[in-house]
């Protein structure tokens, strides 16, 4: 699967970091749960919807979670930040409010070893914010 | 805030849009037409002879373009067939022998990656195996084979001119610093502690593996794109090796995916080059995690330290430093000597006896790791600090503060610290960990301890950093910089002082990315001296700019150009801002014509005493240090071992914080990686083979391992030539973490470890030991 999203496809939000399923830099959406693409044959997900980072951003448009990371400065190196934003956003799709445990346990299958844990789970929580000011009509905070 | 536009404030990074959409350019996304893909056959054997080699099948293969063993390579005409930053010890495919498991023997190009693996598979060789040195005690032995019988020095870099060449023994380097007299110190003591630290080989796994694409332009020249730190040095290295005029080899480097150090030096491209070069064909080669695993490592270290106490103050420091740097130098050679003359710590003692060994073994290659050995010297003197205050029943916090340099006193070296926020940094840590709170009783297994480490790295001296800046006719700004993006904000950083250098804004100022066709020569990007070297360089080349603008304003003004100040794209007199012109219309007095520029170039050269080589002494070893402090609060199952950290503070001296929201970052972020290398990473060898190569078994921190409550903590004592006052950050959250959690470990339950990683089964091992309850006070 990531063979052709990478070397068929172009998607290079895409990218092989351990090639065992182990580091999360190769998640991509698969009906909405993140899936590592390095372990999945592609024939796998006929019929299903595949969803990168690529295909969440709207008309050049960012997505809110990546506005998150971007005002939450969640992202170094950024190798593994479009893996993290998937992840993010179907753990927010299953659960728009996770405790921070919860939330720790759901992202850790993607590594950054830059170690911006702290801005992340930050992201994260701006992020929730966003949802709950769109769902109760207020305006997101100006960071 | 300060009272600058732009310097000291958190302004976001240049590339979060694009890292956050994921269409960065890496090199793993730069694809060309007829593109071949590389995979290399590696030592199965820690050592041993190659007898032979069958390579028809392979070559054979349809669709295979080249098929290169190391005598292909030695065969190339004009070609050094052996590379490396320290001596020329590593060829760029074996020959004759191999070193290590994992050492690349052949290599295949092919039209894609598994039709060379398949290729692989028909390469036959034929090994005669070896006894392999796995143990760097053992290889230091008067006894044990000589791995490299002849060395010879690369004399590519200033701070090496001192690395020997010849060979009789596996200490390819050996640091000698010698200050006062610590044998008298010892007869006098009132006590002697000694105590043997070990930290074990680890991986830097960033997590974008290591990747080169070359190819040969119009022009014949050899072009590369690499992931590397070093694109400056890469050019040099492939010109030496080569044989080729550095005109003839243009580098260019991406955004890096992360690079700890794994990222330096030469590492794939002279294989990717003598590739392009035998098939005329674009080559790119990415390594696997797997190969990552045995492609570079961090040092194993085993550091020996005996200390003399007299009447509560430490007299003397011996060293005895043994630095396993595996089958190739790398650049173990400069970690031993910049480590080496920090072993004793930057504390005040009168006599200093430094031995530091860097020895070659049969496992893969060590080499510079986020803190360039330093963190692995900290681990052991700031874990003996600990001991020897608990013994002396003195305070840590307070028998540190007491031994800690203070500015102007001289470091083991004879060098006189400057800058030097050490005191502050521990003062810092001990407040926010609350150190002189009473610890709470222990509740059922649970105990709970605090722990504080100190110490400091000396930033690499000599270096060179050169920039050139251009300055547009609208404003904007293009710098030409050989500084690698690779998470650390270094673009940033640069944007940040040349916008407030010639008073514009921050968005207009672009980087251009390292292109050794117009990149000027960079040192390295590495050792938390970017912000210091290329800050200064792009300062300098602005400020050139800035006077010619000042002249021109002033003579068309008529007013004294020292008078003038630039700011919000105008050029107008302090204190009347009526009294100026914008940035155009001073472009268009002097050119007349639109779409004009001004070049300012710079090089920021630093410079050391050359140590003695007997003594270790100069009176200037580095440019500036940077001090560290971690402060942890935890709690250890005694049941289980487990630690669990509650709170963690990492604290360093910056200088002035460039912009501090990155500052810190940098400080939690190293912290949190060392985090995890104190309490679990550790490649683990059997007879040379690694058990634990793939992250399955390998396990580095996640968000999981994140403490409940941490901070980093920006100390800013400026540095009096830094730019804005600017030092280094890169590293420094990373120096003291180890020795911190173990001393809170000792500090929780009594346990002293003194071998990492800090895992469970160490813990309950040494909780066994301690049953009955050790004596009050012995050693």
């Amino acid at each position: 699967m990531l063979e052709v999203l990478r070397d068929r496809l172009k998607l290079w939000s895409v990218r092989e970091g351990c090639g065992v399923g182990a580091c999360g830099t190769c998640t991509v959406l698969i009906d909405g749960r993140p899936v590592s693409s390095c372990l999945l044959l592609a024939t796998r997900v006929a019929g299903r919807e595949v969803v990168t980072v690529e295909g969440i951003s709207q008309d050049g448009r960012l997505h809110f979670i990546q506005e998150a990371f971007i005002e939450q400065r969640a992202l170094q190196c950024g190798y593994c930040t479009p893996g993290f934003i998937l992840s993010v956003k179907a753990l927010l799709e299953e659960n728009p409010d996770p405790t921070e445990a919860e939330v720790r346990e759901y992202l850790s299958g993607n590594l950054c070893r830059c170690a911006g844990y702290a801005d992340i789970l930050r992201a994260v929580r701006a992020a929730q914010e966003k949802i709950r000011s769109r769902t109760t009509g207020d305006q997101p905070k100006k960071q | 805030m300060s009272d600058y536009a732009v310097v000291g404030h958190s302004v976001y990074r240049k590339d979060a849009v694009q890292k956050a959409t994921g269409q960065v350019l890496h090199v793993g996304n730069i694809e060309m037409p007829g593109m071949l893909h590389v995979a290399v056959l590696r030592s199965p054997y820690p050592h041993a002879r190659i007898a032979g080699i069958d390579k028809a099948r392979a070559q054979a293969l349809a669709g295979v373009a080249a098929v290169l063993t190391g005598a292909d390579v030695a065969a190339m005409p004009g070609v050094d067939p052996c590379f490396g930053p320290a001596f020329r010890d590593q060829p760029i495919l074996a020959i004759d022998r191999v070193l290590h498991i994992g050492d690349p023997v052949v290599a295949v190009a092919a039209l894609d990656r598994r039709l060379a693996e398949d290729a692989l598979q028909l390469v036959d060789i034929d090994y005669e195996p070896l006894p392999p040195i796995l143990d760097v005690l053992e290889a230091v032995k008067p006894e044990a084979p000589v791995l490299h019988p002849k060395l010879r020095p690369a004399g590519t870099f200033a701070d090496l001119a001192h690395v020997r060449a010849g060979q009789s023994s596996n200490v390819c380097y050996h640091f000698k610093l010698r200050k006062g007299d610590v044998e008298k110190a010892f007869a006098e003591a009132d006590r002697v502690f000694e105590d043997t630290f070990r930290s074990p080989p680890a991986q830097h796994v960033p997590m974008e593996p290591h990747v080169t694409l070359a190819y040969l332009d119009e022009n014949q020249r050899i072009n590369v794109w690499s992931a590397t730190q070093t694109p400056s040095y890469v050019r040099t290295e492939l010109s030496a090796i080569f044989g080729l005029p550095m005109s003839r080899i243009r580098v260019r480097v991406p955004y890096l995916g992360g690079g700890y150090g794994a990222k330096l030096y030469a590492k794939l491209e002279p294989l990717v080059t003598a590739l392009a070069l035998v098939t005329r064909r674009p080559v790119r080669y990415a390594l696997t995690r797997e190969e990552e695993f045995v492609t570079i490592t961090k040092h194993g270290v085993v550091a020996k330290l005996k200390t003399a106490v007299k009447d509560g103050t430490i007299t003397g420091r011996k060293c005895e430093v043994y630095w396993d740097t595996g089958a190739y130098a790398e650049i173990g050679p400069r970690i031993v000597h910049k480590s080496g003359y920090t072993s004793a710590g930057p504390y005040r003692m009168p006599n200093v006896w430094i031995d530091g060994y860097c020895v070659y073994t049969n496992k893969p290659p060590a080499g510079a790791f986020r803190g360039f050995g330093v963190p692995q010297v900290i681990w052991a003197y700031d874990s003996q600090m600990d001991i020897i205050a608990r013994a002396l029943g003195a305070d840590p916090v307070e028998f540190r503060l007491r031994h800690a340099l203070d500015e102007g006193e001289e470091f083991a070296t004879g060098t006189p610290v400057q800058a030097f926020g050490l005191k502050p940094s521990i003062k810092q840590a001990a407040e926010a960990i609350e150190w002189s709170k009473p610890r709470p009783a222990k509740r059922g297994t649970k105990a709970r301890g605090k722990g504080i480490a100190a110490g400091v790295k000396a930033v690499l001296t000599p270096s060179i950093s050169g920039a050139i800046v251009t300055l547009s006719a609208d404003g904007s700004v293009n710098i030409l910089s050989s500084t690698v993006e690779m998470g650390q904000g270094a673009e940033t950083m640069m944007a940040q002082i040349v916008a407030e250098e010639l008073g514009v804004a921050f968005e207009q100022v672009h980087i251009v990315q390292p292109d050794t066709d117009i990149t000027p020569y960079d040192t390295i990007t590495a050792g938390s001296r970017s912000t210091y070297h290329m800050g200064n360089a792009v300062r300098m080349a602005a400020a050139k700019i800035k006077t010619e603008l000042f002249a021109i304003v002033a003579s068309k003004l008529e007013v004294n150009p020292e008078d003038l100040v630039a700011r919000g794209a105008r050029i107008y007199v302090r204190g009347s801002p009526e009294r100026g012109m914008r940035i155009s219309e001073a472009f268009l007095a002097k050119f007349g014509s639109l779409g004009t520029t001004l070049t300012g170039e710079a090089i920021c050269q630093t410079m050391a005493m050359p140590m003695d080589p007997e003594t270790g002494q100069s009176e200037k070893c580095t440019e500036y240090w940077f001090p560290s402090a971690t402060a942890v609060e935890l709690e250890v199952d005694t049941e289980t071992g487990q630690v669990s950290i509650l709170k963690f503070f990492a604290v360093g001296d910056a200088g002035t914080a460039i912009n501090p929201k990155h500052c810190e970052q940098q400080l939690l972020g190293s912290a949190i990686t060392h985090l995890g290398l104190t309490l679990f990473e550790e490649m683990v060898f059997d007879e040379g083979r690694l058990l634990n190569g793939s992250l399955l078994d390998y396990q580095i921190a996640s968000v999981k391992d994140m403490p409940e409550d941490f901070r980093s903590i920006v100390v800013e004592v400026p540095h009096e030539s830094g730019p804005f006052g600017a030092k280094g950050v890169g590293e420094t959250g990373a120096l003291t973490v180890s020795a911190a959690i173990a001393n809170a470990v000792e500090d929780a339950t009594g346990a002293r470890i003194r071998e990492l990683p800090l895992t469970p089964e160490k813990i309950l091992r040494h909780l066994s030991a301690l049953k009955p309850p050790r004596p009050a006070g012995k050693r």
